[in-house]
């Protein structure tokens, strides 16, 4: 139960830290935030990882192996696109020459 | 070797905060997003390595696989497709949860205390409803649904009997663990929820689904970390999850609608876009050609243009650009409005414009422009209706009424660039059209502009 409650603690306080931080970021920056956080949320990988590292085969096993592979989805090409987006946000060279 | 995992977690975490901190500015976002790969580096090769990566070669086949996967799909995407894309690893990660909890409840001894047994019953909920209405969402988008609404008999109902459903077979698990049979009730009940769930929201609310499944994604994610006890994948999934939440209240605050009508209300289920404009006098509205609008362009000092969804669709972002570049160049000062809502997913327009080269210190946002379509001399709509329908404003009875809208009808001229009468999603008629200092240009956005570009260039 103890580790429920530090889990419920840390939760608590990272939402609130997401509200600080989305609230800032313009809505230029809508869509690339959405395939970021896509990317972010693979973060599950990481307890697959964990589910599937087994040398007896099982269920268990085989359903860890399918997690890593979506949540590598995610990650690889959730960076990978946000990254082409933001590449193509470019500011207008004239007005940077002028300032 | 325990401090040190959890101290990379920590690290980790501190990553992806900083990442998003950095996407606050269009200067510093991909750095950001550069800092937050690097997180997701650090967390999974001290997992492999903690996890004794020697033994099991699946692991780096999954990873692989996936990977490779995610790699053509981030290249291959067409930008307008991005909103598709969303929606489809929303899913993925909704799923990838309920994998990893139901891997850990098979694992189950029969000693797991009930906090355990109540965070995987969580996990398995969120993670299954995240997938399967991702992919409803991803077949509407795509087009391989139709975008309507669906509206079962008792619709509400249903929804409301799974609930209990999952919670009663949820409170079985707790109490007798080992008979599979009741995770197995709960996730084909949240299967069928995240189905009935999406179907009866339309098309043009999308952009709010998507948001919200992106929510779902994030909490599927912490509540895996809630089973394993691992805080990276809490803190993630809880930024990911309060993102998802903020642009889901953005998106309903710029239509005016609140999120319970938006799931609830299935807007557009009665044909009535044909009454639109009927009833009162029928006022004649005069058809302009893409020369009339460039003998206009002649006389004129300031445009802004108003790219809706219509723009997107036929593909004219680029020849856009390019008629912006030209009246440039003649020394008018051009600006972008973009409306919350223009395009498919937050944010969305602003894309398909960084894509076709428009640099984003002239793209506005509504609250910043709004003000200067008093001293504009043309207002340029392209493919765009709802978001500038000044009813919004005055007409009480109508579906848009409290909407927050662009200001066109303030500028000197308005001309429209759109394919018909029609109106918008909201099937209110737009009174602009019949104002004396509108000019309705009709035409695909694509040939249009481009007649445009061309006789502005022949003379």
């Amino acid at each position: 139960m103890e580790s429920l409650i530090v889990s419920i603690y840390v939760f608590t306080l990272a939402v609130f830290i997401g509200f600080e931080l989305i609230t800032k970021v313009p809505p230029l920056l809508h869509t690339p935030l959405m395939s970021g956080s896509n990317a972010i949320s693979g973060i599950t990988v990481v307890g697959a990882i964990l589910a599937a590292n087994s040398n007896n085969w099982g269920l268990s096993t085989v359903l860890g192996i399918l997690a890593i592979a979506f949540a590598m989805i995610n990650v690889i090409g959730g960076f990978m696109v946000t990254d082409r987006m933001l590449g193509m946000f470019k500011k207008d060279k004239k007005v940077e020459k002028g300032e | 070797m325990i401090y040190l995992e959890q101290f990379s977690y920590l690290f980790a975490s501190a990553l992806f905060i900083l990442g998003l901190k950095f996407l606050g500015s269009a200067k510093t976002a991909r750095k950001g997003m550069q800092l937050a790969m690097y997180g997701m580096g650090l967390a999974i090769v001290i997992t492999l390595v903690v996890s004794g990566i020697a033994g099991p070669v699946q692991i780096i086949v999954g990873m692989l696989i996936g990977g490779g996967i995610g790699a053509v799909v981030a290249k291959k995407i067409q930008m307008t497709s991005m909103p598709q894309m969303v929606a489809l690893f929303n899913g993925f990660g909704g799923i990838a949860s309920t994998l990893v909890a139901y891997s850990e409840y098979i694992r189950f001894t029969g000693a797991e205390a009930m906090d355990v047994n109540i965070t995987v019953i969580l996990s398995l909920f969120i993670g299954t409803v995240t997938f399967t209405g991702s992919l409803i969402a991803f077949a509407k988008l795509q087009g391989i649904m139709r975008g309507a609404p669906i509206v079962l008999p008792l619709h509400q109902i249903l929804n409301i009997l799974l609930l209990l459903g999952t919670i009663t077979f949820g409170v079985m698990n707790v109490l007798s663990p080992d008979v599979h049979m009741w995770a197995w009730f709960i996730i084909a009940a949240a299967a069928i929820f995240g189905i009935t769930f999406v179907i009866p929201i339309g098309g043009a609310d999308m952009p709010v689904v998507i948001a919200l499944l992106n929510s779902y994604s994030g909490l599927a994610a912490a509540a895996t970390g809630f089973v394993l006890s691992n805080n990276v994948l809490i803190i993630s999934g809880a930024l990911v999850g309060a993102s998802g939440l903020i642009l889901t209240q953005l998106m309903c605050d710029a239509m005016n609608r609140s999120l319970t009508n938006v799931l609830f209300g299935a807007v557009g289920t009665d044909d009535s876009t044909g009454e639109a404009g009927a009833g009162g006098e029928q006022k004649s509205v005069t058809a302009y050609t893409a020369e009339d609008a460039a003998m206009i362009m002649d006389t004129i000092q300031s445009v802004i243009i108003v790219p809706g969804y219509g723009l997107a669709v036929a593909q004219a972002q680029h020849v856009l650009h390019e008629l912006g570049e030209i009246l440039t160049a003649r020394g008018i000062d051009v600006k972008y409005a973009i409306h919350p809502v223009a395009g498919r997913m937050p944010g969305h327009m602003n894309v398909l414009l960084a894509e076709a080269n428009v640099p984003y210190d002239v793209l506005y946002e509504m609250d910043d422009i709004n003000d200067e379509f008093q001293n504009t001399d043309v207002a340029l709509v392209i493919g765009a209706n709802d978001v500038v329908n000044p009813s919004a404003r005055t007409k009480k009875d109508s579906p848009l009424y409290g909407m927050p809208i662009l200001n066109v009808d303030y500028a000197s001229t308005v001309m429209f660039v759109k394919r018909s009468m029609g109106a918008g999603f909201a099937g209110e008629a737009n009174p602009l059209f019949f104002d004396d200092k509108t000019m309705m240009v009709f035409g695909d956005a694509k040939a249009v502009v481009t007649a445009l570009v061309k006789s502005l260039k022949e003379d």
